[in-house]
Parts: structure tokens; C-alpha cells; sequence
């Protein structure tokens, strides 16, 4: 059974849970997945995402989350305007991406520092939303659970690494999984978290030479 | 002992056996499941209740117009005929207010869902109404909110709260239910007269149709919230006359499901259906569409 607050809630700007507060929430992950101020954000909207998007709000609703504003926000409906003041280029582009979920956007953005991320996910009802790809790979997130993101050599023993690393701090693994682009080629590893993950976490995993990146996604 | 309920009936056996109100059983499964405090509980709704005010009183000033030009300024239209009506004052109030909330909503402002964005104005609507009408505290209000939340879920539980699963039924019908329940509490009314009132409310919406016009929350949902939220206040009415449902509560919730069950998906918040495909609702569609999507 759902909790009290899933019914007399959420607080949210209207007008729909999935077209505006939803597609918040995919691009305050977007936003995190970046992990830093975006500067260009170039955005491919499918299905009904695309097609009554623009009544939702459901461009402004996806700025507002770039910029790290809550489906509670009530500057979402000025996100256009605040995207320019702050900064934000920003594009939207409808596309057909076959036979995926109808509220499904792809967000292209690019950091202050120049970093790049592609973050794709879908609105799936009730402001829940589900991340399935990062960068091209094949991911399940929520955004509900704290989230370790490792970008990894495909070598037996980097998992243990990794685990090693949560284990001894007593951090506890809720959902896990790993994607690789190919045998032996560049991997990605997610794990979603009971509690939130301290820094150290990520400079540790950094310190293994199979590791390449690892990322801390915050619960949104 | 840890709180569980799944139906109505299971949930007021167990406020009887405990001696307790049956919201105050509400309260205690959040605090069990979240393992939070009765005080966190009790002023994250009361926050919820503030932002409802808020919305309320700012759709019935605003004759701002929604994003796509369907919907906007009813809300004060009808506050402004409260008293030369033929309901009336305090139903006409509460239709205003209700409006106005969904006014709000559909004008990109801060809503709580009850239990969705499309139904957001009936519960606030009616419980600001019955407050003033009867002078009643803040904290009834609160627990009022209660009521209607446990109602919700065991809705939710049994049915569905979504008009793409269920039609407006599940939407409007379900807040219906909880704002009936919630006045009757507040009014003082017994557990078994709360699941009357909601029975009466629910039965009387079963197979409402979702076909809004555009596919967004606005045509007929806006005016919708009025009728409902004074549909309610007749369904509160009847139950504290003493006028019993034939069906009980929980049948009534299962009818629902079935309905739902049966009902064609262009029916269902597809805007492939009903108004959405009038000539007026698809000549709408492409003024507000045919603009380049999301410039």
C-alpha cells in the first residue's frame, strides 16, 4: 500500500504529474548526473513528451531540473527566461525513438568545464521517472536511492573492488547492476544505495587503475 | 502490533478493537512504515494543508489564463454569484474554490495532488468550506486530511487512482470518496457513516470518462473539480441524514476496479475519445500544437 503522502501529495507545480513534476525530476538528474552547471543543453523530446509537451510545460518543466529546481518550484514556469539569465543555451528537438516508453526525453548537456553527459530516461507516471541510459549505456535508476556510478575496465575483480569499498564502511547495496559496451572494453556499474554515499566513496574508487570515473548520484 | 489495513472495513474493526479514530490508525502505519514521529507526520500535512490554502486563495484573485488559453478566471466568476445562486452560499464557495485550485494547477502554480494533479481542488475545496461553515480548528482540518488520505489508499490498494488506468472514476470519483469521508469526520460522524458517505460519493461517479480535450489537464477537468467537490458535500450530507449505501464501501471500490477494468483505453486519458476528439477539442489541439512543439 502507498504511504499517506503518496495520495494527499505530492506538492508539485501543475498541471501533470508526469509531463511537469516527472520531467522535473528527469532533468534534476540529468543535472546531477553532470555534476556541475550546465552551459548547453540540447534536448530530444519522443512521443508524448513531444507531442503535448508544450501544454505541459514540459520544456520548462526539463530547464527548471537542469538548473536544479524542485517539481516544487514556482520559477519552473519562467525556466526559459532563467535559462538565458543563467547562462543555459538550450534546444529542444523532436525525435522518434521507436518503441519506448511515450514520455521519454534524451538530454545532450554540457558542463562549465566542458564536460559532456547524455542522460535518457522516461516520465512514468505519478512524477516517477526511470534514468535508462547514461552515456549510451543501459541503466535502471529512480532517483529514489542514493546512486554509485562507475565507468570501469570490463576485468574480473573490479566489482569486488568496489564492493570492498562500500562493505567497509558498512554501506549497504539496495539494486546493482553492470553494462559494458563490449568484452574487455569500457564498463558501467551502478549501484543504488541505502544511504547516502560520502565523498570518499568516489576519490576511492578513483584511486583503482581499472577504474575510470565514479560518480555519487544524489536521492532526488 | 504493526498497523495494516487493506480495506475500509478492516480499517474501522481495527480503530473499534483499538478504541482509536480511524485516521489516527492512518497516522500510525506512517509512522510504522517510515519509522518517523507522530509530529513529523502531522506537520508535513499540515504543511500540505497551508499550500492548499495558498492555491485556493490565489485561484480565486487570479484571472490569469492557462498555458494553452483553455482554462482560466472561472474560479472568480462563480465566487462573485455565491450569493445569488440557486445553491447555496457554501456550495457554490466550495465549487469556486475547487475551480480555483485547478485554475492554479493548470496555470503552472504549486498544487498538492489529491490524489492527482487533474482532481487537486475537490478535497481543499470542500474541508476550507465545512472549516469556516463550522468554525472548526485547524487541527480538525488536518485530521480531516487523514481520513481522506487513508481513504485514498485503500482506493489505490484495491483499485487505482490514475485516469489512464481507471477513467475519472479513478481520479475525481476517488477524491470524491475522500473529501465525502473527511467532512463526515469532520461533522463528527461515526466510522460507519464515513464509509456511507464515501460509498454514496464513489457510487455516483462509477464510470466517468477521461477524455480530456488536447490531452492536457484542463477540458473538463478545471469545471469538473467544482461539480465534484459540491457532489461531495451532497454525498456528506446524505450519510449524515442517514442514508445508507446498498453497496458497501469496499464493493463499491471493487465496482470501480471492474469498470476500469472494462473500460476502452480511448476512454482513458488517451484524448483519442469523448470531448477530445469533438471538431471544437481537435480544432484546439492544433492551435495549441501546431505551434512548433515545444519552441
Amino acid at each position: 500500500m502507498r504511504g499517506v503522502f503518496d495520495i494527499v501529495g505530492p506538492v508539485m507545480i501543475g498541471p501533470s504529474s508526469s509531463h511537469t513534476a516527472g520531467a522535473v525530476r528527469l532533468g534534476l538528474m540529468a543535472g546531477k548526473i553532470l555534476g556541475e552547471r550546465a552551459v548547453k543543453a540540447g534536448i530530444q523530446l519522443h512521443g508524448s513528451f513531444a507531442r503535448t509537451g508544450q501544454g505541459h510545460g514540459t520544456d520548462k518543466a526539463l530547464l527548471a531540473g537542469i538548473m536544479g529546481f524542485l517539481p516544487d518550484d514556482e520559477r519552473i514556469r519562467d525556466a526559459q527566461a532563467l535559462a538565458l539569465q543563467q547562462g543555459l543555451e538550450y534546444s529542444f528537438q523532436t525525435v522518434n525513438f521507436g518503441d519506448v516508453h511515450p514520455n521519454t526525453v534524451l538530454l545532450h548537456l554540457v558542463g562549465v568545464s566542458g564536460r559532456i553527459v547524455s542522460v535518457g530516461g522516461a516520465s512514468i507516471g505519478g512524477g516517477n521517472i526511470l534514468i535508462t541510459k547514461i552515456n549510451g549505456y543501459a541503466v535502471e535508476l529512480t532517483g529514489e536511492y542514493p546512486a554509485l556510478l562507475v565507468l570501469h575496465r570490463d576485468r574480473p575483480g573490479v566489482i569486488l573492488q568496489v564492493a570492498g569499498i562500500l562493505a567497509r564502511r558498512g554501506l549497504n547495496v539496495a539494486f546493482m547492476r553492470v553494462s559494458r559496451q563490449a568484452r574487455g572494453q569500457e564498463s558501467l556499474m551502478i549501484m543504488e544505495m541505502d544511504e547516502a554515499l560520502p565523498a570518499a566513496v568516489v576519490d576511492e574508487c578513483c584511486s583503482y587503475a581499472d577504474i575510470e570515473q565514479a560518480m555519487a548520484i544524489p536521492a532526488i | 502490533m504493526m498497523t495494516e489495513f487493506n480495506t475500509l472495513a478492516e480499517l474501522m474493526a481495527q480503530a473499534a478493537e483499538r478504541k482509536l479514530p480511524p485516521y489516527e490508525l492512518v497516522i500510525r502505519r506512517e509512522m510504522e512504515t517510515r519509522a518517523v514521529s507522530r509530529a513529523a507526520v502531522w506537520s508535513a500535512m499540515q504543511k500540505n494543508w497551508r499550500v492548499m490554502q495558498a492555491a485556493m486563495a490565489k485561484g480565486l484573485r487570479s484571472e490569469e489564463r492557462s498555458l494553452s488559453g483553455l482554462t482560466g478566471g472561472d474560479a472568480k466568476r462563480i465566487f462573485s454569484r455565491r450569493q445569488q445562486g440557486f445553491l447555496g452560499e457554501a456550495a457554490l464557495t466550495a465549487a469556486a474554490r475547487a475551480v480555483a485550485v485547478s485554475e492554479v494547477n493548470a496555470a503552472m502554480g504549486r498544487i498538492v495532488a489529491c490524489p492527482t494533479a487533474g482532481s487537486c481542488g475537490i478535497v481543499p475545496a470542500v474541508l476550507q468550506t465545512a472549516a469556516e461553515q463550522r468554525g472548526s480548528h485547524e487541527d480538525e482540518i488536518v485530521a480531516a486530511l487523514f481520513m481522506a488520505a487513508g481513504i485514498g489508499m485503500v482506493v489505490e490498494q484495491n483499485a487505482c487512482i490514475a485516469g489512464a488506468a481507471g477513467g475519472c472514476q479513478a481520479e475525481c470519483g476517488t477524491a470524491a470518496g475522500m473529501a465525502a469521508g473527511a467532512l463526515v469526520q469532520l461533522a463528527g460522524g461515526a466510522p460507519p457513516v464515513i464509509c456511507e458517505g464515501v460509498a454514496l460519493a464513489m457510487k455516483n461517479l462509477l464510470g466517468l470518462a477521461c477524455d480530456p480535450v488536447a490531452g492536457l489537464v484542463e477540458v473538463p477537468c478545471v469545471k469538473r473539480n467544482g461539480f465534484v467537490a459540491v457532489h461531495a458535500m451532497v454525498a456528506a450530507d446524505m450519510a449524515l441524514a442517514g442514508v445508507c449505501s446498498v453497496i458497501p464501501v469496499d464493493e463499491v471500490i471493487g465496482a470501480m476496479q471492474e469498470i476500469g477494468r472494462l473500460m476502452p483505453a480511448a476512454l482513458r486519458e488517451t484524448a483519442a475519445g469523448g470531448l477530445a476528439v469533438t471538431p471544437t477539442a481537435q480544432a484546439a489541439a492544433r492551435r495549441i500544437f501546431g505551434k512548433s512543439s515545444c519552441s
